[in-house]
């Protein structure tokens, strides 16, 4: 067991809401956790936690890496893409790439990998779909240890959705994913749990995902 | 300082590759100065002694729309949160951000001044280094707070309001240093004081500088 | 401070500015060069000292927040802004009614003055900003940001003034003012301090009440039952 990051009675409130309860979670160095849940569950939350872009108002929340900078291990595809409108695919890669200290030479090959080569133009004239892909060559770019990915199916289209699963499989340490659709994220992941108003109710091998998530709506009453 | 340059590396491709509101942005300082032109009226004498301040309120409500924007394009889609992520520290995007505001700053007060040698009617030949001087600290000067408090406000449904609201009271001395000097420049400066216009606005920018700097990491992670 | 000292606090700055008052009304002389019009000076004074003091107040308190995160400072913030804003409009009235019939005009463009009306839109815009955020953690780093920097800044805009005009009158002190006058200016000056202190700390208390409510952290909810599935 070496995990890359571990969670101890996590919590994380907004208001008087608990988005995120009595949460203890650990992910592995070379782990695929699949997270899923009703909406308003705490994934995003959580996710947003491991990211360090928002601070635990309880439990504590631990990286591995050297002890240093735990921004160096993540890498990220949130809700929001992260990029700026104004530039090309290419122009915000490279600039990510050169403040993160990184080398730019394979913006080419990673913005062909996502499907989003030859374009020049910027951002703002992309679609929803077209600003995840470039989420995830961010994502992609940064190699990362530990790779947080939010919804990446959401908003692709078939050929999107295969090629978000092939860029996933490649990724070098952990990956953790919170996806609503199971049955695209299921085959990408060894482990799965599932929550449910802020915290874990059940814990277990992704390929039971899927039914575990039947469960859940058979007890909501929602099938 | 790399850290800093990269970001301000950053902010110059993005306006670069958008430089056609950097366009709209002088063409809006040139409508305020027909304007208070058309104001005033066809009185010559008025409008000489009264330029830097046609000159300076013209970049000073510049400096509001490009404030708010240059912060808006990190908060709307979500860049900022990137910029987090990245091992750049907080001050180094303030201090990034501030500069590139600052030079953007500095072209509006380049482009107004032949403006208003025009449309007023005045000189500035003489003494030309002190109007470049108090250009220079000017611009800085409205873009240190101005940074922060735009950041401030990003995320705020009444920000168009709050931000101008918050910056005011703190650009009132750089206003009056930088009229003062320049109006010393074209009207003459017998008694010599457009140099201790400028400390005071060297003093401004030292103070602001170093302490939005500080706040800056506090007011972004909120 | 308990209730009690609160009121009691209160009633004695009450009493001290009413006795300052009386005095400075009744019994001192009226001023050399102005006359009676200059007794304002027993309300102008101490108003623009306290007003200052509660500023500097919310600095501090400012600085407590932004280094603890804690609801007391927070409240403080409120309260010593919210006090100190009311002095400051009363002080820029008061101003204007004696500027009238001494100056010819209700207002004038002088360090003083520039610098007291650009506090009011400083210290205001701080309550402004603390109106539009619901988060209480955000408000209170942004609210606290903004009353350092209009702090600081009030220095700058007055030297910045200063340096173009100045016709005010001089700084109030023993030197300046004459002896008749300054026992019943101190009587008011304390008095005045008196009563701002009761009510920033009514104030704090209330607000206190209302910020700890937001701050609180509510209870865990209960484990929830794990999930089972059947097939």
């Amino acid at each position: 067991m070496d995990p890359v990051v571990t969670a101890q009675s996590l919590g994380r409130r907004f208001g008087h809401r608990w988005a995120v309860a009595r949460l203890n979670l650990e992910v592995d160095r070379n782990e695929r956790l699949l997270i899923i849940g009703p909406n308003g569950c705490g994934k995003t939350t959580l996710l947003r936690m491991m990211a360090t872009l928002l601070p635990p108002s309880q439990g504590t929340l631990q990286w591995s890496g050297n002890g240093d900078d735990p921004r160096s291990v993540i890498g990220l595809m949130g809700h929001a893409p992260g990029i700026y409108e104004d530039l090309s695919a290419a122009d915000n890669l490279r600039v990510f790439a050169r403040l993160a200290g990184r080398d730019r030479g394979d913006v080419p090959s990673i913005l062909t990998t996502v499907g989003l080569d030859g374009r020049s133009e910027p951002v703002s004239r992309y679609s929803a779909g077209m600003r995840r892909r470039l989420a995830l060559a961010h994502l992609l770019q940064t190699q990362p240890a530990l790779a947080l990915l939010d919804e990446p199916f959401a908003q692709m289209d078939p050929g999107g959705i295969a090629q978000v699963s092939r860029s996933i499989r490649a990724l070098p340490g952990a990956v953790v994913i919170a996806s609503h659709q199971v049955h695209h994220a299921a085959p990408l992941c060894t482990r799965a749990i599932l929550m449910d108003e802020g915290q874990i109710r059940w814990a277990g091998p992704a390929n039971d995902a899927e039914a575990a998530w039947r469960a859940l709506h058979r007890e909501r009453g929602d099938l | 300082m790399t850290a800093v340059l990269q970001i301000l590396w950053k902010d110059a491709l993005i306006e670069w590759t958008a430089r056609s509101r950097t366009v709209s942005l002088l063409s809006f300082a040139y409508t305020i100065l027909l304007l208070f032109a058309f104001a005033v009226g066809a009185d010559a004498d008025t409008l000489r002694r009264h330029a830097g301040a046609y000159m300076w309120m013209s970049i000073l409500l510049c400096s509001t729309l490009l404030l708010e924007r240059t912060m808006r394009i990190e908060f709307e889609a979500g860049a900022i949160e990137r910029l987090l992520l990245t091992p750049v520290p907080p001050a180094a995007l303030f201090y990034g951000k501030a500069l590139s505001n600052s030079v953007q700053l500095w072209v509006v007060g380049a482009f107004t001044i032949p403006l208003v040698v025009v449309i007023c009617d005045v000189s500035f030949v003489e003494h030309a280094l002190w109007l470049l001087a108090a250009v220079a600290l000017g611009g800085a000067g409205l873009a240190a707070p101005g940074t922060l408090y735009s950041a401030m406000t990003a995320r705020l449904a009444g920000r168009q309001l709050l931000l101008p609201l918050m910056l005011f009271p703190l650009i009132v001395p750089v206003l009056v240093a930088a009229v003062k000097t320049t109006s010393l420049v074209i009207l003459g400066d017998p008694m010599d004081q457009a140099g201790s216009w400028l400390v005071l606005l060297a003093c401004f920018n030292l103070v602001y500088w170093s302490l939005c700097g500080v706040l800056f990491g506090r007011v972004v992670d909120a | 401070m308990s209730k009690r000292w609160e009121s009691w606090t209160g009633l004695v700055g009450l009493a001290l500015i009413v006795g300052g008052h009386y005095v400075g009304l009744f019994v001192a002389p009226p001023e050399a060069m102005m006359g009676d019009v200059g007794r304002i000076l027993y309300a102008h004074v101490p108003t623009a000292w306290v007003g200052l003091v509660a500023y500097l107040a919310a600095f501090i308190a400012a600085i407590g927040a932004m280094v603890t995160g804690r609801a007391t400072w927070d409240a403080l913030v409120e309260a010593t802004v919210e006090v100190g804003l009311l002095l400051n409009v009363l002080l820029l009235i008061q101003g204007s009614v004696w500027a009238k019939p001494t100056w010819g005009v209700y207002w004038t463009w002088d360090p003083r003055l520039t610098t007291s009306a650009i506090m009011v839109v400083s210290f205001g815009a701080v309550l402004a900003l603390r109106r539009q955020i619901d988060d209480p953690v955000r408000r209170l780093t942004l609210s606290s940001v903004a009353t350092i920097i209009a702090f600081v800044n009030v220095p700058v805009v007055y030297m910045s003034v200063r340096w173009w005009r100045t016709i005010h009158q001089d700084f109030s002190s023993p030197e300046t003012v004459s002896s008749a006058m300054v026992t019943p200016l101190r009587t008011a000056a304390f008095g005045m301090l008196f009563l701002a202190t009761s009510f920033v700390v009514r104030r704090w208390r209330l607000g206190l009440k209302a910020l700890e409510a937001e701050f609180e952290a509510p209870d865990l909810p209960e484990p929830v039952a794990p999930l089972r599935i059947e097939e």
